[in-house]
């Protein structure tokens, strides 16, 4: 029982994480190697609004995550506008800028700036208090955390499927050229899938951290955990990037169980590999991603 | 209004090659002193650059030298990599790890010396990563990239967590050089080494093989050539290089430790090769030689270093996309002037 419950808690982290990496890739094609960093700005971002500047914690999310979004659009306009189409040109300039972000967090003494080390980064709990499910103990956080796991999955489902906005950002994944015939701006649609994307992230950040300390070496994990789900789930494919999710948060949950902490991310080094040797398409990939990937 | 745009668009940029840079084209250019010069300059400049370099620097820098050659070995296997089979290899800080940790062992456990452990640990190294990339090979682009940028990470988490190799203390107590020479000639023959034997090997059928596979691996297959046998080789030649580095390293510093997996080695070679101009092999050793210095220069600052390279790094992507290399061959061969259209 304490493998199911916590397993699930553990796949919605991975699907939060990753659902944001698939959108921005699936319309728009951009590895967004950002990611992670975005993720633990927004963390700290909120904890230093929270801290610092007594906002209302709310209210600093949301800033928070305002901020976020306008940087993703903002990495776009600024960088990656210039470098469409050439593949490793974005994967360099993307992971730069998380590097930036994420190193640049951990600065000492310029500016009076403090530097981002060491177990002092908590974000405080949504509801502090544990509750019994079937003899399990488990805290108000985490049920917050699957339920709002859900709720961004199936928000962002909805977006996709029934607002012209969402329609459109579908079209552009489809086929770019037919889409940009219909009068559809693919530049626009990629600030907006980035910027929707790194808010995403953002949001998994406010969800996830206060589970645990806000530190930088968590960017990279994250980055690394949303693009193991998207390998292993096939990208483009929602619900493949959902199964995947619980099949690594399941299996990391259980080899935890068996063999200790230490074999979690082989677990996840060695599911891609396998993946990678059976399935190159992932597990729900068609086969125009087997095309472009193998 | 619209006639001041048309006023700018006017001219336009023409470039034509030298007259000496089409002379020396094929065999005529042995007919001349002149045209051999104009030939042999940018190499026996960079060689003897190179090999004077010791003599010219006191024993901090000298220190600093060596530690750009490495990021120049680095910088070349992932240029060759990048450039010319389409693999962008996020994670060459394992390359320098598994060289470090082989010639490092080999030397705690078994007391060979340097001159056993170095070439033992480059090819030991190389199989070592090759095969640990092996299934990863048959992915391209971004996919191939995450998954080398987890290896280091990874090995440095089962290092720690199984305590194995010294754990986070590493091993120390190496044996090093017996003089600052040969430090600084072993690494700097080498790095000269390696850049011309790549020059030659990307110009012949292999290299065209391996760059057809980074344009279009379809139409390999198609002509009955494995690509996956070409990609190991590759592989292999770029994890050799940056293998020998490691155990380099290693003998340098006269310890191994976790910290030979750390982003630095992976992110300050690809600076590097954007920066000195991607595909050019030669471009990113000269990047690696401005930008050792400069984040040495930075050290006292810590994480700054890593937040500059990386600015470097952006500014030429978006900003110089050919790289430094490229702009001065431009230069060098070719004159240009505005000519009214």
């Amino acid at each position: 029982m304490d493998i199911l419950i916590y397993g699930t808690v553990n796949s919605v982290v991975f699907a939060l994480v990753a659902v944001g990496f698939t959108l921005v890739y699936g319309v728009s094609r951009l590895p967004n190697f950002a990611h992670g960093a975005l993720y633990v700005l927004v963390g700290f971002l909120t904890w230093s609004l929270v801290n610092d500047f007594k906002v209302f914690y709310p209210l600093a999310i949301l800033i928070s995550l305002g901020i976020s979004a306008l940087l993703g659009a903002l990495i776009y306009r600024l960088i990656l506008i210039r470098l469409r189409g050439l593949p490793t040109s974005e994967i360099i300039a993307s992971f730069a800028v998380g590097l930036i972000i994420l190193e640049g967090l951990r600065l000492q003494g310029i500016g009076g700036f403090k530097g981002f080390i060491g177990p002092f980064y908590v974000l405080p709990a949504f509801i502090d208090s544990k509750l019994r499910i079937a003899g399990v103990l488990i805290d108000a956080q985490r049920l917050i955390l699957i339920g709002g796991g859900l709720c961004v999955v199936a928000a962002l489902w909805l977006f996709t499927h029934y607002t012209k906005t969402g329609l459109s950002l579908r079209a552009i994944a489809q086929d770019e050229q037919a889409a940009m015939m219909l009068g559809i701006d693919s530049d626009r649609a990629a600030v907006i899938s980035l910027s929707i994307g790194s808010a995403l992230a953002g949001l998994a950040a406010v969800i996830i951290f206060p589970l645990g300390n806000v530190t930088a070496e968590a960017g990279y994990r994250v980055l690394i955990n949303a693009l193991a789900v998207c390998i292993i789930g096939g990208l483009g494919s929602w619900a493949g990037a959902v199964l995947a999710s619980f099949v690594l948060g399941f299996a990391m949950i259980i080899s935890t169980a068996l063999f200790g902490s230490v074999w979690e991310s082989v677990v996840l080094v060695g599911a891609i590999i396998l993946i990678l040797i059976f399935r190159p398409s992932g597990l729900l990939g068609k086969q125009k991603e087997l095309e472009e990937r193998v | 209004m619209p006639n001041e745009q048309l006023t700018t668009r006017e001219r336009r940029r023409e470039r034509l090659d030298r007259g000496i840079k089409v002379r020396t084209e094929g065999l005529y250019a042995l007919s001349s002193w002149k045209e051999m010069f104009y030939l042999l300059a940018p190499r026996i400049i960079l060689i003897l650059g190179l090999l004077l370099a010791p003599l010219l620097l006191d024993m901090y820098w000298q220190r600093v030298l060596c530690a750009a050659g490495i990021y120049a070995l680095l910088a070349l296997s992932f240029d060759f990599l990048a450039a010319y089979v389409g693999l962008v290899c996020l994670g060459g800080s394992f390359f320098i790890g598994s060289g470090a940790y082989i010639s490092g062992l080999l030397n705690a456990k078994m007391g060979w010396a340097p001159f056993l452990t170095i070439p033992i640990a480059t090819v030991a190294g190389a199989i070592v990563s090759t095969l640990v990339l092996l299934p990863c090979l048959r992915l391209r682009g971004i996919y191939f990239a995450i998954t080398s940028f987890m290896f280091p990470l990874l090995t440095v988490n089962v290092i720690i967590a199984l305590n194995i190799f010294g754990g986070t203390e590493g091993i120390s107590a190496l044996a090093t050089y017996p003089n600052p020479w040969v430090d600084q000639y072993l690494i700097l023959s080498v790095v000269i080494v390696a850049l011309f034997t790549l020059r030659r090997l990307v110009n012949e059928d292999m290299g065209l093989i391996l760059r057809s596979i980074k344009d279009n691996d379809q139409a390999v297959k198609a002509s009955g050539i494995s690509i996956l046998s070409y990609k190991i080789k590759a592989v292999f030649i770029a994890s050799l290089i940056g293998c020998f580095g490691g155990a380099y390293l290693s003998h340098l510093y006269g310890w191994v430790g976790i910290s030979q997996f750390s982003l630095d080695f992976s992110i300050l070679p690809i600076a590097a090769t954007v920066m000195g101009g991607m595909g050019t092999l030669v471009g990113p050793v000269i990047g690696a030689l401005i930008l050792t210095p400069l984040s040495e220069a930075l050290r006292g600052f810590g994480q700054l270093r890593v937040v500059l390279y990386c600015l470097i790094l952006i500014g030429f992507i978006v900003y110089k996309p050919e790289g430094l290399m490229n702009y001065l061959q431009r230069k060098y061969h070719q004159f240009e002037h505005w000519e009214d259209v």
